[in-house]
């Protein structure tokens, strides 16, 4: 794996590979009764977050702590952020303190990466999402929760599967980082929106696009609702949220139009009612809590690649005889 | 006052000759290049060894950005004059966005002040066309053209006069003093927020788009309004091919339209976005391979008039940042005639005769400039400039001597350098240096 996980696109196959299976072993901690490895002690991971985002916070906070490293909550409210301070002092600061992996969550496009490049730390550099551009931890524990649900019945890989990627495309990190990742595992990847919410170029994305949602859905084998925020209405987007949800909202009839194995995906936070209604999201082909699990073990495996475990992360038994 | 006899210099390119900067002008008939050769002043006669140098006349920019007054952190008439000699230029075009805005017949005034002061380059101060840069109300043209700035060019770059009517009358009403409305094509609805050219590499990036058409429906509309009240229109920085066949079409139509297009459009793609080093950030944004082709073929046929640098310093910290909080803007002028060589002399699109044309004769035409922008003949005001073509030199951000290091050269290997710039007959630079 390379030193920074900024993009989707900077994952091999068998770096991708490696992070799943990494991730399956993280996994079976949840079943013991102590859900903790030594893997990181003495080590730092800074979560900056200069966006509001408690539920990817927490769970990078959890897959660090899990891992025994020391864990720093730097977010824009309540620190000098606000006071105007600039990206590049913040990092200054964290390279001042020490640090081993800095997880970056920003507003703008390309701000880890600016992180990760300009020399202002020398820490790995995780990209927990950055402006419109891309979520790849997001997309990896996507990946995984296929790869749980969807490998056994495939000859454990995604080859060949038709994922189907629905809403907001343009303004979508989600998006972009499963349309690079899945194409890289091999999935067949099909983005349906409107076309005022696909993005100008995206013949060139390694997708399938369509504006159809109901000549899509039959023959998919997962399908991830994207969040669609109400405020992109005043942007002339699409004409009303009741139209947007007639449209591409995935309700009761068209989840009925799936195969039996296809499995129901959001990232969320979801809009109930908007892009997808409670009865889809609470159904038993629904997966979105798992997802929330699987991001815990997926970030697990993320953090102790980066920062260098080239043992097995989890003995066979427990840590002490491994 | 000293003499100079510059010796061995290709004029525009051709055969070397030797020839006489004195008394403010250039003799080139009667001259005596012996060893004993004396000014035919009382002045002292210096030789300049210009064996291999290419000689032009004094390069005039139609825009540049000098900050002051307003932003002197970023650069001031002095260091922006400074480099403008350093890159051959005896006349800049001084934009009006500063702070205040040039758009009163007091800030014209200064700015043009400032320049005579500095000594190291003419200052033709551009007028704003609106006052504030609002683009709400026309501001007094009239008197700023009647100031002793004597203000011909009118613009509100940064933005664009987008209201119809206003750009109607701006173009109307500058026909009383032979003015030009220099236009900053941008339709603003459609690059809310805008942050590169839109198209395959903005999508990927999650960067919003800046796409060609709020351009070239702005130049469209702009060329029509134009013909209609036969006026003189310019098209700033343009950058999109589809602009060139809209400007193309509109000068086979006979309308008064003339165009320039910037050194960095010509070289740099929208590719460099990928690193999201602001440093490439500018607006109107770096576009793609296929658009550099188009603007270097009008500029070869002279479908755009004039190279023009967009001189656009900013202090280190509006770049040393995130891209989306960045400045757009870049350093040109030290830069412009190299990359001008690099993008059209080498590859045989232009003369050196040619780029004479492109960046003096006709900016000074368009601009209104009698002082510059003349041919290098006997007689003719000694604004010189001589250009070593055959060096190659790695840019250096820290060699600038500009208040600002936003150059997007830095680190890239470019051909020529600047030998010296005469000032009516003044030295400005010697031996690559400022004198």
């Amino acid at each position: 794996m390379k030193k920074h996980l900024l993009s989707a696109a900077d994952l091999t196959r068998e770096d991708a590979e490696l992070v799943l299976a990494t991730a399956d072993e993280m996994r079976s901690l949840a079943d013991r009764p102590i859900k903790k490895l030594p893997a990181l002690r003495g080590r730092t991971v800074v979560n900056l977050f200069f966006e509001d985002s408690t539920r990817t916070r927490i769970s990078f906070e959890a897959a660090a702590k899990r891992l025994s490293a020391d864990v720093i909550n730097f977010s824009a409210k309540g620190s000098s952020l606000s006071k105007g301070e600039s990206l590049k002092d913040t990092a200054l600061t964290l390279e001042a303190m020490g640090c081993d992996a800095v997880v970056c969550r920003h507003g703008a496009s390309g701000a880890p990466h600016r992180l990760a490049n300009s020399g202002w730390v020398r820490a790995s550099v995780v990209n927990a999402g950055d402006g419109t551009h891309e979520h790849p931890t997001q997309a990896l524990l996507d990946a995984f929760t296929m790869w749980r649900h969807l490998g056994p019945r495939n000859g454990g890989t995604l080859d060949g599967l038709r994922i189907a990627i629905v809403g907001d495309v343009l303004h979508s990190r989600v998006a972009r980082s499963n349309a690079l990742l899945l194409h890289t595992l091999g999935a067949e990847v099909t983005l349906i929106a409107p076309p005022t919410l696909l993005p100008v170029g995206i013949h060139s994305w390694p997708v399938e696009t369509s504006y159809d949602l109901d000549a899509v859905l039959p023959k998919a084998d997962a399908v991830m609702m994207l969040r669609v925020q109400r405020e992109r209405m005043n942007g002339g987007f699409f004409p009303t949220a009741r139209e947007y949800s007639r449209r591409y909202g995935l309700d009761g009839r068209r989840m009925a139009t799936l195969q039996d194995h296809t499995i129901v995906m959001h990232p969320g936070p979801m809009v109930r009612g908007m892009e997808i209604t409670a009865d889809v999201a609470d159904s038993a082909r629904s997966v979105i809590v798992e997802q929330v699990t699987n991001g815990v073990a997926v970030r697990m495996a993320v953090l102790y690649l980066l920062l260098g475990g080239s043992e097995p992360a989890v003995g066979t038994t427990d840590g002490a005889d491994a | 006052m000293t003499s100079y006899l510059i010796k061995g210099a290709r004029i525009l390119g051709g055969e070397p000759t030797d020839f006489v900067i004195e008394e403010g002008v250039i003799r080139l008939a009667g001259v005596d290049t012996g060893a004993g050769a004396r000014s035919s002043t009382s002045g002292d006669l210096e030789t300049v060894d210009a064996t291999g140098l290419i000689a032009l006349p004094g390069l005039v920019d139609l825009h540049t950005h000098l900050r002051e007054p307003g932003r002197e952190d970023a650069e001031t008439v002095l260091t922006g004059t400074q480099a403008a000699a350093m890159g051959g230029f005896t006349a800049v075009h001084a934009m009006a966005n500063t702070e205040p805005v040039a758009d009163t017949a007091g800030v014209v005034e200064q700015v043009w002040r400032l320049g005579r002061e500095g000594g190291y380059c003419d200052v033709y101060p551009v007028g704003a066309v609106t006052v504030g840069l609002a683009g709400e109300r026309l501001a007094e043209l009239g008197a700023m053209a009647d100031s002793a700035a004597r203000v011909r060019v009118f613009s509100d770059d940064g933005h664009c006069v987008d209201d119809a009517v206003l750009m109607r009358r701006a173009l109307e009403y500058v026909k009383a003093f032979d003015g030009v409305v220099a236009q900053h094509a941008q339709e603003p609805r459609l690059t809310e927020g805008a942050q590169m050219n839109e198209g395959e590499l903005s999508g990927r990036l999650g960067l919003a788009g800046w796409p060609a058409v709020a351009e070239e429906a702005v130049i469209a509309r702009d060329c029509l309004l134009a013909a209609h009240v036969g006026s003189r229109l310019h098209v700033c920085h343009v950058s999109t091919a589809g602009s060139v066949e809209i400007i193309r079409q509109a000068k086979a139509s006979g309308w008064n339209v003339t165009a320039e297009v910037c050194p960095h459009h010509l070289l740099l793609t929208d590719e460099l976005a990928t690193s999201y080093d602001p440093i490439y950030k500018v607006n109107p944004p770096l576009r793609t391979a296929a658009d550099t082709e188009a603007l270097r073929a009008a500029l070869a046929d002279g479908t755009i008039d004039i190279v023009a640098t967009d001189h656009a310093p900013h202090p280190l910290e509006d770049k040393d940042c995130e891209w989306a909080a960045a400045a757009f803007g870049m350093l040109g002028l030290e830069t412009a005639l190299s990359v001008v060589q690099e993008t059209m002399v080498d590859p045989g699109l232009l003369t050196w005769a040619e780029v004479a044309e492109r960046m003096s004769y006709a900016p000074a035409r368009i601009g209104r400039v009698s002082d510059h922008g003349q041919p290098l003949e006997d007689g003719a005001p000694a604004n010189v400039v001589l250009y070593d073509p055959s060096v190659r030199r790695v840019v250096d951000a820290a060699e600038s001597v500009s208040l600002s290091r936003n150059t997007p050269y830095a680190g890239m290997e470019l051909p020529g350098r600047v030998v010296a710039t005469f000032l009516r007959g003044k030295p400005t630079v010697l031996d690559g240096k400022l004198a």
